[in-house]
């Protein structure tokens, strides 16, 4: 059977913070959403596989999160955690129409 | 063909530092098992004195993680002890009644710590210093416990004896002979040594033979041959080793100290060979990880068939691993009729230098304070060099190439971690490396010790010629080459203004810095140009974006403003209304005299503030914390000024500072010091009719006490060079050294020497007070900004199959 995704409204482009991130909660989901300083939009798990820190709060350099417990660094587009720390978090898709910013997540 | 079956009894660092250099050789020649008796894969032991001293932890001291073992198809049975070797049959026999047959046998079972047989000695809370359970059991002491004694002060002692200090524990150190490390050094280095560890909180007991260790179950004290007694919670043997060769030896491998190899590690049984310290070689048993990865590689080379000259012994060095102390030694170490010296011996800087010669040639050295040299030394008595070669090149930069290029590519440079200058080399190459700090993270040469970094620093220069800048200073991180003080200089010369043109224009490795310059630009450029410079919150780590301490679960902390630790009743009411509004998980008081409300939803955070109607305490900041107070002059019988009122005028003074760490002052009204100045970044002491400041005390990870600064008269002075004193901090310091680390690299001569002029005092005073008009009050300041409220406090929320 198909998996059934759906398209959901985060916010306007403009109310998200440059640079940083926000905690984005769908139902039972927590995203971190993150406005890169290219402009582009990067939706992940809002947990860090590490201890579990909220990744929405990390410092963001680049396509990288740096998780504010301890310091991994991780991906917002592959969502691997880079070395010499390992493991990965769950990347959604993102799409930017008409300055709203939607994420795709699992669901009806 | 079938495999070799190849059989490692001992998962230490010598045994599987041998089966790796027989993968890297032959990858697929051998069936590999080995047996440990402890329940770890292979660790760095040499770490343990780092993780003891809070350096480091205990699961990151691992060099051969459990994968490793299962990518190169090696059975490891952790936790199991071999305890017969059946040499005709070739096979080994575990406790867990696990039979092995090898066609090669290798016995690496190290060494035993060597326990004084005192009668009291299997009493609980008596322990050696060797393994991983060693060092957890002192830790658990010192959270019950005070008193802690070492016997022996030797390496090893003196470095658990540093680690219990920095656990909190009071430390004795026994010692027979007449002064320290009189093995490895000469009566003048280990008086110098003495001295210095004594300031560092040492006590030592020299001359002192121990007879018996007291108390009824657990320790309670030791007692001497001539009849003295100390009382003690816990007792840490580290009076030597011994060879651990009961089990070769009752399986009839021959054995003297240790068991007897010939130059190809070989035991006198075929087949079996035995390494590391448990190995006796041309009569010496080494117990140094230099010499003993040495041997790994000989042996591998024999095992795996290749030809090879064999063991030829090293000479070695050592080196203590304990944080201010330099000491470092190799070689012949105390003179002889045949001998003459090299001595130099500065006793205001407390540097000594000794260098031994024989015949003409280097034979060894001992350095105290300045141990630079000691690579190069340990290199000359290696190539037998004579001293001319020493004298003459001095310290000239072609003595230091010239040694390099003449090193053979297999030459150890890391003797901790095995790193020879060919893989150093290649990895400079094939990754670009430009700094010891990047040779540091790639090749893990330099990573525990720190012994071999100036040696790292040549082989930089070396191989990148012109390219390699021999002088720099740490880099900020690793995005740069560029260090603190060359950054600042850029940033001024070129008229920077935000991070990213800092990074662009000085041509940052990657686009968008990381973690650790971020944060670092963001405060060089604010203490640059404190009133024009436009804080970028992207930049701060989340405390200081939020105003706020995350905590564990992701909540946060609030802690008001409570200047000198004074409060009312209105306070107090405003903070119980909101704690139970809120819910609040717990009102504790802190260690610096407030109130912290922990487990704080973010969301929540602008609403408490608001309703708090007081000042952040800032205990996110990297600025000024508190200002602790006693009781002082109003109400306490040995007050001689009135500490709480100058604690809450310096406070209003500061609050709101940005520093390059945490800055935490104290004010007493008496020698006694109830808020214990000596732990503070400034710490002042009220006298009779005058003042003392301390400065460059910290009471976290690297305990330091304070220094007397200046005496001063009035309440002004005091308030005029704490000032002066934290703008220079400000102006000077790396991003996130704290004063103490700060005032211990820069000496407080020079820092007085600076203040001493009057027309500097003056000037930092102004520049202080200018940084001072920009300083909001930052909960009032994201109170009263929607857009701040909005894009950091709120969460986004929809409920579930909404669009
Ligand atoms: C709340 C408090 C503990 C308490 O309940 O008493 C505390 C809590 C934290 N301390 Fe502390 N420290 C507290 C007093 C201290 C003290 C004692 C003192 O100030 O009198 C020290 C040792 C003194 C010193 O700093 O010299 C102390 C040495 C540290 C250190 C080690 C600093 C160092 O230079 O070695 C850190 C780590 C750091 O800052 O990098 C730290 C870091 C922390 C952090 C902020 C951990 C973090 O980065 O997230 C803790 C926040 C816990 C939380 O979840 O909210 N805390 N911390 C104390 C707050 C005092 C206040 O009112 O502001
Ligand atoms: C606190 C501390 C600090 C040190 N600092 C330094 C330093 O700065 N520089 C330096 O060069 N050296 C240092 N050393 C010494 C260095 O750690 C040792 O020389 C090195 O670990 C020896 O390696 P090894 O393999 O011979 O023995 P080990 O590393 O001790 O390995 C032997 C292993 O064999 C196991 N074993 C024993 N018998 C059996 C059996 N019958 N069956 C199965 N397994 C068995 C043991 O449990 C042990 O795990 C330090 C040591 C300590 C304790
Ligand atoms: S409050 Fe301080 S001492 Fe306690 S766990 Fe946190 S950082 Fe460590
Ligand atoms: S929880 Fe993210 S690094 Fe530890």
């Amino acid at each position: 059977m198909e998996k059934l995704l759906s398209k959901v409204f985060v916010s306007k482009l403009e109310d998200l913070p440059e640079k940083l991130g926000k905690t984005v909660i769908i139902g039972e989901l927590e995203l971190a959403v993150f406005k890169l300083e290219d402009g582009k939009v990067r939706a992940i798990e809002n947990r860090c596989p590490h201890k579990g820190g909220v990744l929405a709060e990390g410092m963001v350099s680049g396509e990288h999160v740096f998780c504010p417990m301890h310091d991994w660094k991780i991906s917002t587009r592959s969502g691997k955690v880079q070395e010499p720390d390992t493991g990965c978090v769950q990347t959604y898709e993102t799409e930017v129409k008409k300055n709203e910013v939607y994420v795709i997540v699992p669901g009806k | 063909m079938s495999k070799q079956r190849l059989v490692l009894i001992g998962n230490g660092m010598a045994g599987v530092r041998a089966i790796e250099e027989v993968l890297q050789s032959t990858p697929d020649q051998f069936d590999i098992t080995v047996f440990g008796s402890e329940p770890y894969p292979n660790y760095n032991r040499i770490e343990l004195s780092k993780v003891l001293q809070g350096d480091t932890e205990i699961h990151d001291i691992t060099l051969n993680s459990w994968q490793w073992y299962e990518d190169n198809n090696i059975k490891l049975y952790p936790g199991e002890t071999v305890l017969e070797i059946d040499k005709e049959k070739q096979i080994v026999r575990t406790d867990k009644g696990r039979e092995s047959a090898y066609d090669k046998l290798i016995i690496a079972t190290g060494s035993l710590p060597f326990m004084l047989p005192l009668p009291g000695a299997d009493k609980e809370g008596v322990t050696a210093f060797r393994d991983i359970k060693d060092c957890e059991k002192m830790i658990e002491c010192s959270n019950h416990y005070k008193k802690a004694v070492v016997i022996g002060g030797g390496l090893l002692g003196l470095e658990a004896a540093r680690g219990l200090l920095n656990l909190g524990m009071e430390v004795d150190v026994v010692h027979l002979a007449d002064y320290l490390m009189e093995r490895q050094l000469d009566k003048t280095a280990g008086k110098m040594l003495q001295k210095e560890l004594e300031k560092q909180g040492m006590n030592f007991l020299l001359e002192k033979q121990s007879e018996e260790i007291i108390g009824t179950d657990r320790v309670e004290g030791l007692k001497f041959k001539d009849g003295q007694q100390i009382e003690a919670d816990l007792i840490v043997m580290a009076v030597g080793i011994r060879p651990n060769i009961s089990l070769a030896k009752e399986s009839g491998i021959p054995v003297n100290r240790g068991i007897i190899v010939n130059d190809y590690l070989e035991t006198e049984v075929p087949n079996i060979f035995a390494v590391g310290e448990c190995a006796e070689h041309r009569e010496m048993v080494y117990g140094l990880v230099a010499p003993l990865y040495q041997q790994g590689k000989e042996m591998a080379k024999r095992i795996c068939g290749i030809e090879g000259d064999g063991y030829q012994g090293s000479v070695l060095s050592t080196q203590l691993k304990v944080s201010g102390v330099d000491v470092f030694s190799t070689g012949k170490i105390n003179e002889d009729e045949h001998t003459k010296s090299l001595k130099l011996f500065d006793e205001w800087n407390g540097t000594y230098k000794k260098v031994l010669v024989d015949e003409g040639k280097v034979t060894g050295a001992v350095l105290f304070g300045d141990t630079s040299d000691g690579n190069r030394l340990l290199s000359l008595i290696n190539k037998g060099a004579s001293i001319e070669e020493y004298t003459e090149s001095g310290r000239s930069e072609e003595a230091g190439a010239d040694l390099i290029s003449s090193m053979p590519d297999e030459e150890i440079i890391c003797g901790c971690n095995g790193v020879t200058k060919g893989t150093i080399i290649e990895a400079i190459h094939n990754q670009g490396l430009a700094t010891v700090e990047q040779v540091k993270g790639c090749t893990s040469a330099s990573r525990s010790c720190g012994g071999c970094k100036s040696l790292v620093s040549d082989l930089l220069e070396h191989t990148l010629g012109d390219d390699y800048d021999q002088n720099q200073k740490e880099s900020i991180c690793t995005c740069t080459t560029l260090s603190r003080d060359e950054v600042i200089e850029e940033i001024k010369m070129k008229g920077l203004t935000h991070t990213r043109e800092v990074m662009n224009v000085l041509g940052w490795k990657s686009e968008e810095g990381c973690s650790k310059c971020k944060p670092a630009l963001n405060y060089y450029l604010g203490m640059l140009k404190p009133t024009e410079y436009e804080d970028e919150k992207e930049s701060r780590f989340v405390n200081e974006r939020l105003h706020a301490n995350i905590q564990n679960d992701g909540t946060y902390s609030v802690v008001p403003r409570m200047y000198g630790g004074v409060t009312n009743a209105e306070d107090l009411r405003k903070i119980a209304d909101v704690a139970d509004k809120y819910e609040v998980k717990m009102i504790k008081v802190t260690g610096g005299q407030r109130l912290d409300l922990l487990g704080v939803k973010k969301q929540d955070l602008p609403n408490i503030w608001s309703e708090l109607d007081m000042p952040s305490g800032s205990a996110y900041a990297k600025g000024l914390r508190t200002v602790k107070t006693c009781v002082g002059a109003d109400f306490c019988r040995f007050g001689t000024q009135d500490s709480i009122g100058l604690g809450i005028k310096m406070e209003k003074k500061f609050e709101g500072l940005n520093t390059p760490h945490k800055v935490k002052m104290s004010v007493s009204a008496c020698p006694r010091n109830c808020a214990e100045g000596s732990v503070k970044d400034v710490g002042i002491v009220g006298l009779d009719g005058e003042f003392e400041i301390y400065v460059g005390g910290n009471g976290g990870t690297h305990m330091r006490k304070a220094e007397l600064l200046y005496k001063v008269k009035t309440e002004e002075e005091v308030i005029a060079v704490t000032a002066a004193f934290l703008q220079y901090y400000r102006e000077s310091a790396n991003y996130l050294e704290r004063t103490s680390a700060w005032v211990e690299r820069v000496g407080l001569d020079h820092i007085r020497s600076v203040l001493d002029e009057k027309q500097t005092f003056m000037e930092l005073n102004h520049r202080m007070d200018e940084a001072l008009s920009v300083v909001q009050d930052p909960w009032k300041e994201a109170i009263e900004d929607n857009r701040l409220l909005r894009e950091l406090y709120q969460n986004v929320k929809i409920p579930a199959g909404s669009n």
